[in-house]
C-alpha cells in the first residue's frame, strides 16, 4: 500500500492524467490483461442467466458426478446432477457483488474516515486514527470471521464484514494523500481564494484521489473475493443451495478421492477472479509509480 | 532506545483499549440472546436470569466492561460456554500445534522466497524473473485452502506419499511430525512465499544498485559473494518487517488451513466454537490473534531498527 501513486498523482492534473492513464494502460501488459480478465469476469456475472447451458439450482440426481467433458456438462456434474459450469457462472454472480458492497463500505466510511482526519486535523485526526489503528490491529480474515460469527452467518453479514475489514485501508491511504494534497499550493491558493471546505474537498481533493484509489480498490476486491471464498468455504457466507465458490469447495473436497474436479473447479474459478483483481491492481500501481518503471 | 520502546507502548495502549472493547462488544453484536445459546432446549425464565446474573449481562455495559477487562488482565479468560473448560487453558493446549504449523510454514516459504527473490533480482527481466513474478501474483491469488485440497488430492489420496490430517507432536516422533505437518505449512505458507518473494527481489534490486556494491566488485570480489555475503545481508532487512508481521498472523492463517487438514490448533478451536456459538472462546482467540498481531508489529519496527542502525529512533 505505497503512497507513492498518490504522490505522483497530486503532482499531475486531472485531464492530463486520464490520458496518461490509457497511455499507460497500452504500453503496461499487465493493465491491459488484468482489464480483460476483470471484464470476462463481469461478463460472466451479467450474462450468466443467459449463457448458463442449465439451471444451476436444479437437481438430475441421474446425471450426477459426471466428470468433466461428459456430454452436456464440459466442467461435469456435482452429486446432485447439476452442471458444474452453470454453477461456477453464477457463482461470479454471487462473488462480484460481495466484492462490490465490500469495497464500497470500505471505500465510503475509509474514505469519509481519511478525508476528514487528514483535513481537519487536530483531536479528529487524533480519535479517528486511533479507531483506525484499532481496527487494524486485527488480522484481517480473524476480523471478519469474528463479525460475521457475531452478526449471523449469511452473504449480507460477510459483505458487511468484508467491508469494515477494508475501511481502515482506505482510511489511512486517502488520509495520507490528502495530508500531502493539503500542502500543495493549488489547494492554499483556492481555499485563499475563499473555497468552501466542502467545495475544496469535492472539486478539488476527490478528484486528486482517484489514482491511488483506483489501485486499491482494484486490491481489495481481490481481497473481498478471497475472504468470501474463505468465509463460505467455513459456512459462514453464502448457505445452500446457492452455487457460491467456497461453498461448492467445501461440498466438494468430501468427494475428493473419487471426483475430484468437483473442488478443483470451484477453486480454479476463485483463483482466476482473484488473480484477475490482483495483477489489475499490481499493474496499475506499477504503472502509475515511476519509482517502479524500468 | 528505551524510551522508544516505552513510548510506543504507551502509545499502544489506547489502541490495545480499543481492542478489547471491539472484542468485548462481539458477543453484544450477536442476536438473540446468549442465555438462550447455553441454556438450549432447558429455558426456563428462572434459569435465563440465572445465566443472565452469572455472566453479569444483567449489568450495564460499562460495568460489564470492567468486570470482564480486569479478568481477562488477571489470566482469567473466562470459561468455554459448551465444554466449561477454562478458556485461556483450551487455548493454551491447543497454541503448539498451531504454532509448529505456523512455523513449518514461514521456514517453507523463507526456504523457497528468498532464494528464487535473489535470482530473479540479479537476473532482472530473464525467463526466470518473469516466471518467478508471474507465480508470485498468482500464489497470492490462490485460496490456501484450495491449495491444501488441491496437496491432500495429489500428494495424500493419489501418491500417498503424505498422510491426510492428523497431527503428531514433534517431541513425540521428529521424523513423523515432520510428515504430518508437511502438506499444512506448504498450504499455509505459499501466499507469504509469494509475498517473501516479491519482497526480496524488489529489496535486491535496490541493494545491487548501491555504491558499496560496485566498490565490492571493484575489489575483485566474485558476483556471488558479492550478491550472497554483501547485498544479501542489507537486502533482507525489508523482508525481516514482511516476516514479523506473518508470524503475528499465524493464528489468521491457521484457521482455514487446521479446517482442511483436521489439525487440532487454536484455528480449528475457532471454528468449532463458531459452529457452537461457544462465544466466549471466539473471544478469546480474537483477541489472542489481535494483539500477536500487534506486538509482532512492535517487534518488527524494534527489529528493523537493530538491523538498520541508520534508522532512528528520536
Amino acid at each position: 500500500m505505497s503512497n507513492a501513486p498518490a504522490i505522483v498523482a497530486a503532482q499531475t492534473p486531472v485531464r492530463r492524467r486520464r490520458v496518461a492513464l490509457l497511455e499507460l494502460a497500452r504500453k503496461n501488459r499487465g493493465v491491459v490483461v488484468g482489464l480483460v480478465l476483470v471484464g470476462a469476469l463481469f461478463l460472466a456475472a451479467l450474462l450468466s442467466p443467459v449463457i448458463s447451458p442449465h439451471d444451476p439450482i436444479a437437481t438430475a440426481p441421474d446425471e450426477a458426478y459426471l466428470p468433466p467433458l461428459a456430454p452436456g456438462h464440459i466442467l461435469g456434474t456435482d452429486e446432485l446432477g447439476r452442471d458444474q459450469l452453470s454453477r461456477v457462472l453464477w457463482g461470479a454472480r454471487v462473488s462480484l457483488p460481495v466484492a462490490f458492497v465490500a469495497v464500497a463500505v470500505g471505500l465510503v466510511g475509509g474514505g469519509l474516515i481519511g478525508i476528514v482526519s487528514g483535513y481537519a486535523g487536530g483531536v479528529a485526526d487524533l480519535v479517528l486514527m486511533r479507531l483506525v489503528d484499532a481496527l487494524l490491529a486485527f488480522p484481517a480474515l480473524i476480523l471478519a470471521i469474528a463479525l460475521v460469527a457475531a452478526l449471523g452467518p449469511n452473504l449480507r453479514n460477510a459483505m458487511i464484514a468484508i467491508g469494515i475489514v477494508a475501511v481502515p485501508v482506505y482510511a489511512r491511504l486517502i488520509r495520507a494523500v490528502v495530508l500531502q494534497l493539503k500542502q500543495m499550493e493549488f489547494v492554499v491558493a483556492t481555499r485563499s481564494l475563499g473555497a468552501t471546505p466542502i467545495r475544496l474537498i469535492v472539486r478539488h481533493l476527490i478528484p486528486n484521489l482517484m489514482n491511488p484509489v483506483l489501485v486499491q480498490l482494484s486490491l481489495s476486491a481481490g481481497f473481498a473475493i478471497l475472504a468470501e471464498a474463505v468465509l463460505s468455504f467455513l459456512g459462514l457466507g453464502a448457505q445452500p443451495p446457492t452455487p457460491d465458490w467456497g461453498q461448492m469447495i467445501t461440498i466438494g473436497r468430501t468427494f475428493l478421492p473419487n471426483d475430484p474436479w468437483l473442488a478443483i473447479v470451484p477453486g480454479i474459478a476463485i483463483s482466476i477472479a482473484v488473480y484477475s483483481f490482483n495483477l489489475l491492481g499490481d499493474s496499475l500501481r506499477d504503472a502509475l509509480d515511476p519509482r517502479l518503471r524500468d | 532506545m528505551t524510551t522508544y520502546v516505552l513510548r510506543r507502548l504507551v502509545l499502544m495502549m489506547p489502541v490495545a483499549f480499543l481492542v478489547t472493547v471491539g472484542v468485548f462488544m462481539l458477543i453484544h453484536l450477536s442476536p438473540g440472546d446468549p442465555a438462550l445459546v447455553i441454556l438450549g432446549e432447558d429455558r426456563t425464565p428462572d434459569a435465563i436470569a440465572q445465566v443472565h446474573r452469572d455472566l453479569g449481562l444483567d449489568r450495564p455495559l460499562y460495568v460489564q466492561y470492567g468486570i470482564w477487562a480486569s479478568r481477562i488482565v488477571r489470566g482469567d479468560w473466562g470459561r468455554s460456554i459448551t465444554t466449561h473448560e477454562p478458556v485461556w487453558s483450551a487455548i493454551t493446549d491447543r497454541l503448539p500445534a498451531t504454532l509448529e504449523l505456523g512455523i513449518a510454514a514461514l521456514l517453507w516459504s523463507l526456504a523457497v522466497a528468498i532464494p528464487l527473490g535473489t535470482i530473479a533480482a540479479v537476473r532482472r527481466g530473464s525467463i526466470v524473473d518473469r516466471v518467478a513474478t508471474g507465480v508470485a501474483v498468482f500464489g497470492v491469488s490462490v485460496p490456501n485452502f484450495f491449495i491444501g485440497i488441491v496437496l491432500i488430492f495429489v500428494l495424500s489420496v493419489t501418491a500417498r506419499i503424505f498422510p491426510f490430517g492428523g497431527y503428531v507432536p514433534l517431541a513425540q516422533d521428529p521424523l513423523e511430525s515432520l510428515r504430518h505437518v508437511a502438506l499444512p505449512a506448504i498450504a499455509l505458507g505459499t501466499a507469504g512465499t509469494a509475498i517473501n518473494m516479491r519482497f526480496t527481489r524488489s529489496s535486491m534490486i535496490e541493494v545491487l544498485n548501491l555504491d558499496y556494491i560496485r566498490t565490492a566488485r571493484a575489489k575483485g570480489n566474485s558476483w556471488r559473494r558479492v550478491v550472497f555475503i554483501h547485498a544479501l545481508k542489507n537486502a533482507l532487512i525489508p523482508v525481516v518487517t514482511i516476516v514479523g508481521l506473518q508470524i503475528g498472523g499465524i493464528i489468521e492463517g491457521a484457521v482455514v488451513t487446521e479446517t482442511v487438514f483436521t489439525w487440532p490448533g487454536v484455528g480449528r478451536l475457532a471454528v468449532e466454537s463458531i459452529y457452537n456459538r461457544d462465544y466466549t472462546v471466539v473471544q478469546g482467540v480474537v483477541l489472542l490473534a489481535a494483539f500477536s498481531y500487534m506486538f509482532a508489529n512492535l517487534a518488527v519496527d524494534l527489529l528493523y531498527g537493530w538491523l538498520d542502525p541508520r534508522i532512528s529512533y528520536a
